[in-house]
Parts: C-alpha cells; sequence; structure tokens
C-alpha cells in the first residue's frame, strides 16, 4: 500500500538547510587561503600543493550540494522567500568556493612569488575578504531562525545589522585593496610584467569574494522586504 | 414487510461488515493523517499518538459524530421517495459502504489521494440519482455538502493564519519567547477544551439531557464549556511548568526551548484534531449502517423516526480502533518520518485551526474532508510565511482528487446496487 495519498506529501524539503550547509562547505573552502597563501610565501610547494587539493575537494562537495539544492527546488514549491532570490544565494555561493580554487590555481600553477614587501599587506587583505565570506556565512546561518519567525519583528532587525556589518567589512577590503595595489604599483617597474599583471588579477580575485559576499548579504535583505 | 422479516438479519449483518471495514480503513489510513502532524513534529512518540487517537477518536464519534451520521444517513437521499420501495434504499446504501470501500482500497493501492467523504457521499448520490431516480437525490443538502467542500478549507487556512500570527505577536516576536511561550500558551490550551466541551454539549448529550429531562441553554453550555476549558488550561499549567530550558539547545537554534514549549501545546491540540476527526469521519462509515438498521427495525416503515442504537456508533469506534492498532500505527510511521518541516508552533496552528472547522462542520451535519481540511490549514500557516516549503503541485493533486473521487464512487454504487438486487431476486 502505497501512502501518496497523505498529507505528507504536500511538505517539500525546506530550502533553508540544504542552502546552510552549502554555505558552511564554500566557508570551509575559502577559510584554507590563508594557509594556501602562508605555504607560498614560505616557498613550501609541496604544502601548498595539498592546501589546493584540499580546496578543490571543498569545491566539489559544494558543488555537488549546489546541484542536489536545484533538483529540489521544483518551481510548484511555496515558500516563504523567493525561489529566484534563493537559486541567486546558491549561485553567489558557489561563486566563493570557485573564485577561491582559482586564485589558488593561479598562483601555484604559475609558482607566483609574490614580493616579501607586500607579504604582510597580502595577508591582511586575504584575511578582510575572508571575514567578509564569515560574515555573509552569519548572515545565512540566521535564515532557520527568520524562518521560525516568519520574518517578521527583532530578527530581521538582528539579520539587518549583520548585513549592515558584512557592508562595512566589505569596504574595508576595498580600501586595503586599494593600499596593496599602490604598493604593487610602486614595485612593479622591477618585476617580470607577466608576473605582475597576474598579481593584479589575484587581487582582483581576492577582492571579487568579498563582493561576492556582499552580493549574499544584498540577496538576504532582498529575502526580508515583504 | 415480508422481505425483511425474511432477510432482515443478513442484510444487518452485511452492513454492519461493510460499515467495519469502511471505520477499519479509516483508523488504518485517514487517522494517521490527522495525526501525522503530531508525530512529525515530535511532539508525540506514535505510541503516545496511537493512544490519543484511540481515546478522542472514540469520543468523538460516540459524542459529537450523531449529526454527521444523520446526514449521510437520511439527508442526502429523499425518503418520501423509497415510501413504498424501502428495499432499494437498503441495497443502495449496502452498495454505497461496498463501492465507497473498493473504490479506498483501489486509491490506496495505487496512491491516489482520496477522501473517505467524497467516496461515501458519490456513492450515496450515485445509486440513489442513476439507480432509483434522480429526483431520489435531495440535490439541495447534496450543494451544501459540495459547498461545504470548498469553504473548510479555505476556513481552516484563515483561522491557522490567524492563529499563526497570534503566536508571531505574543510569542515569537517578543524579547523572550520562552517566558511569553509559557504565558500565553495556556490561552490556546483554553480554547481547546472549550471547543471539545461546547460541541459535547450542544451536540451530543442533546439526546442524553432530553431523557433525563433536562435542558440547557446555549448560554448554560458555554459557561460549563468555560469552566472545561479553565480545567484544560490550569493541567496545560502545570505540564509547562515541567519544561525547563536547556540553554545548550540554543547553540544551533534560538528557538529550540520555545518549540518544547510548544509541543506540550501540541498534545491538547493533537486531542483535539482526533476528536474533530472521530465526531465527522466515523460517519461515513456508520450512516449507511444505521439506515439499514433502522429501515430493517421498523420492517420497512423509512418514516419512522427511530432514533439511532448507540451499538452502531460504538462500533464505528470500535472500527477506528482496530484499524489503528493493525494497521494505522505503521502509517502514523511512515507520514511522522515525512513531515520533518513543521515544527510544533505550526503544527499546533494548523491542526487547531483545522480541528475547530471539522468541529464546527460536524456540529452541523456536514460531511467534510479532515484532509482536505487539514491541507487548507497548513496552507495558511505557510501564508504567514511559516513554513519552508509546500509542494503546491501534490496540493493541488489532493484538491482535485475529489472530482474524479465522486464518479468513481458513484459509478461503483451503481453496479452493485443492481447486482445486489439481482441477487436478491428483486
Amino acid at each position: 500500500m502505497t501512502l501518496s495519498n497523505s498529507i505528507s506529501s504536500i511538505f517539500g524539503v525546506s530550502p533553508i538547510k540544504p542552502i546552510q550547509n552549502h554555505m558552511a562547505e564554500v566557508i570551509k573552502c575559502v577559510s584554507k587561503l590563508e594557509d594556501f597563501l602562508n605555504a607560498t610565501f614560505a616557498d613550501d610547494w609541496v604544502t601548498a600543493a595539498e592546501v589546493f587539493d584540499q580546496i578543490s575537494a571543498d569545491e566539489q562537495s559544494a558543488d555537488k550540494l549546489k546541484k542536489q539544492f536545484r533538483m529540489h527546488m521544483p518551481k510548484s514549491l511555496f515558500m516563504p522567500v523567493s525561489r529566484g532570490d534563493l537559486l541567486s544565494i546558491i549561485t553567489q555561493q558557489d561563486n566563493i568556493a570557485n573564485l577561491t580554487k582559482d586564485i589558488c590555481g593561479i598562483i601555484l600553477g604559475r609558482q607566483m612569488a609574490i614580493p616579501k614587501a607586500l607579504h604582510a599587506d597580502f595577508i591582511g587583505f586575504v584575511g578582510s575578504s575572508t571575514v567578509t565570506c564569515e560574515k555573509a556565512h552569519g548572515a545565512i546561518n540566521e535564515l532557520d531562525e527568520l524562518l521560525e519567525t516568519g520574518f517578521a519583528g527583532s530578527e530581521v532587525k538582528f539579520v539587518q545589522k549583520l548585513i549592515r556589518e558584512l557592508a562595512a567589512q566589505e569596504q574595508k577590503v576595498d580600501k586595503k585593496e586599494l593600499k596593496l595595489r599602490k604598493k604593487l604599483f610602486n614595485l612593479e617597474a622591477d618585476l617580470p610584467p607577466v608576473n605582475v599583471i597576474f598579481m593584479y588579477n589575484i587581487i582582483d580575485q581576492i577582492g571579487a569574494l568579498a563582493d561576492t559576499a556582499e552580493m549574499i548579504g544584498n540577496q538576504v535583505e532582498l529575502l526580508l522586504a515583504k | 414487510m415480508e422481505f425483511f422479516t425474511e432477510y432482515g438479519t443478513i442484510l444487518i449483518l452485511l452492513a454492519a461488515c461493510c460499515g467495519f471495514f469502511m471505520a477499519w480503513g479509516v483508523g488504518a489510513n485517514d487517522v494517521a493523517n490527522a495525526m501525522g502532524t503530531s508525530v512529525g513534529s515530535k511532539a508525540l512518540t506514535i505510541k503516545q499518538a496511537i493512544m490519543i487517537a484511540m481515546v478522542f477518536e472514540f469520543a468523538g464519534a460516540y459524542l459529537a459524530g450523531g449529526e454527521v451520521t444523520s446526514t449521510i444517513r437520511k439527508g442526502i437521499v429523499d425518503s418520501a421517495i423509497f415510501q413504498d420501495r424501502p428495499e432499494d434504499l437498503v441495497f443502495g446504501m449496502l452498495s454505497a459502504l461496498l463501492a465507497a470501500g473498493s473504490w479506498l482500497a483501489i486509491a490506496s493501492f495505487k496512491g491516489w489521494p482520496v477522501s473517505t467523504t467524497h467516496s461515501i457521499v458519490g456513492a450515496i448520490v450515485g445509486f440513489a440519482a442513476v439507480g432509483v431516480s434522480p429526483d431520489a437525490v435531495n440535490w439541495g443538502k447534496v450543494g451544501t455538502i459540495v459547498m461545504s467542500w470548498l469553504v473548510s478549507p479555505i476556513m481552516a487556512g484563515t483561522l491557522s493564519f490567524l492563529l499563526f500570527r497570534s503566536v508571531q505577536h505574543l510569542i515569537l516576536l517578543q524579547e523572550d519567547p520562552f517566558e511569553k511561550a509559557k504565558r500565553y500558551i495556556p490561552i490556546y490550551m483554553f480554547f481547546v477544551g472549550f471547543l471539545i466541551a461546547m460541541v459535547t454539549l450542544l451536540k451530543g448529550l442533546k439526546h442524553v439531557f432530553k431523557d433525563n429531562g433536562m435542558t440547557l441553554t446555549f448560554l448554560d453550555s458555554a459557561m460549563i464549556a468555560s469552566v472545561v476549558g479553565v480545567l484544560v488550561a490550569i493541567l496545560g499549567s502545570y505540564l509547562l511548568t515541567r519544561v525547563k530550558r536547556d540553554l545548550s539547545l540554543e547553540a544551533n537554534n534560538r528557538f529550540a526551548n520555545v518549540e518544547r514549549v510548544f509541543a506540550v501545546l501540541m498534545i491538547f491540540t493533537a486531542c483535539s484534531m482526533a476528536f474533530a476527526h472521530g465526531s465527522n469521519d466515523v460517519a461515513n462509515a456508520v450512516g449507511p449502517l444505521a439506515a439499514v438498521v433502522s429501515i430493517v427495525a421498523s420492517g420497512g416503515d423509512i418514516t419512522a423516526n427511530t432514533s439511532m442504537p448507540p451499538w452502531i456508533l460504538l462500533l464505528g469506534g470500535g472500527g477506528i480502533v482496530v484499524g489503528l492498532a493493525t494497521y494505522g500505527y505503521k502509517v502514523m510511521g511512515t507520514i511522522g518520518r515525512k513531515i520533518t518541516e513543521l515544527t510544533p508552533s505550526r503544527g499546533f496552528a494548523a491542526e487547531l485551526g483545522a480541528a475547530a472547522t471539522v468541529v464546527i462542520a460536524s456540529g452541523t451535519g456536514l460531511p467534510i474532508s479532515t484532509t482536505h481540511t487539514l491541507v487548507g490549514a497548513v496552507l495558511g500557516v505557510g501564508l504567514a510565511r511559516g513554513i519552508g516549503a509546500i509542494d503546491l503541485r501534490m496540493v493541488g493533486s489532493i484538491f482535485l482528487s475529489w472530482l474524479v473521487t465522486l464518479p468513481a464512487g458513484a459509478g461503483l454504487s451503481i453496479m452493485f446496487f443492481f447486482m445486489f438486487k439481482a441477487s436478491f431476486g428483486l
């Protein structure tokens, strides 16, 4: 006897937990970026390659979660938040993992030596960017509490505060990026031009990590709008 | 009539078997729909849910099931037409029971979402309109019943929406939801006690009071029901004091403890749901049986105003309990495992909204679908942005199922009707 004539069939899987699990995986990925850079700064390419493998694995498992999430999001679902918003959130989240992997891939592939004078600024810049992603994770982690309250009241204000902090953090990252670019500009005449181009490229992408995190915050804010 | 003296016993036995089978089906399958939300939200274990269902389904059937039973028994068909052919009504009711029973069996086997109520109403209308004559159907009453199928989910949805909104404002959106939950939840418990007591007093015990020469005005009933409500709230408050805040649970979700408080409330709403379900759905099984028994007992006099013998409702309630005990627990487990997204704070709003709607329908004698009503209630909570995801495609197929069920029940019942007539040589 099958049981599809039951009330249980009308409940879809809530999108909240899967989107949080995906973000957790993405954060696992991006949080290894600092370890990776430290290894390359120490000229330890074996460790760097190991960390890169871990990052790749995390990126892949995030990718799998993303695909599963999309599979479970038929158009017939009636949710407290828009399906389009959720799908673009998970795309942005996945972009963070992709960017992380690309950044490490380029550095590892070219065995890119970043000038010692830039090391401290670089690590600071990457650290801030990672923190921005973690703040986006914090906002995503509030989604279950938002659902519990029915997207209303003090919980909404709390999440709005988190999103403001996220935006402020992104601006800090922007400032650090500007500073780092200026320092690199002062050194670039003495460096091989191709390397310099790729270094700018890497800086761009690390900045993009924070931008993407901020976009996730903006999307969460859209969920709050009635 | 000699026909009834000759075949009376066998006809009643046949009807009792079919009625018991239907009641068994309601217990095995339907009750799980009504109680699954409580099991799914982990407010109750399967064992507890079964115990509550057994007691309150039975109480609902026995105390408040009379009105709907009488609608099924004599409201849908026009008795006057059968005045000089009572055997047709007996065969018809037997066919309706058999048709609804077999249709439900087929549907369960195929996994189609169908309702007992729609099957039996379709079956009765079928044999009367085609087997006898279109005039044999009380179309006005049938119209009201069909209207109630549209209205009940909307009403339950509205009630549940408002209930959940009130919970949001009183509890969830406050600074200290745990304390607020403990303070306000007894009010909802009061409503549960009041609702059950009121329907029981107004409908179920009417005949008992009449026999004892007692009369209660509406106001008297409301007073007594309020007292019952207060007693229920006091019992609930005592149970609530035993819920202690466990901060370690709040690491992942700050509302974990609030939900534990709501879980206590859900025990009460589960009782009301089982009571409501018993009061409405048992009639589907025992209504036709009651018709057969009264005609046979009066020797074919349809208009004789015989009151329904109590053993009929007992048989219906008993059938449900047996259905629960033999198969229902399995179904409830499966459904409970699937409903994991409904937390107690939502599950209670859906259950109470649905239970109130069903109980009111029972009081007015309208046979409605408990499952449809509950689906409407869940949608109401969903509209208040309270539920993660509801699959509208499934909702649609559940709501549309009655469009198929009505002609299917009718067709089967027409077939059985002519088979019965032929086999009894009439």
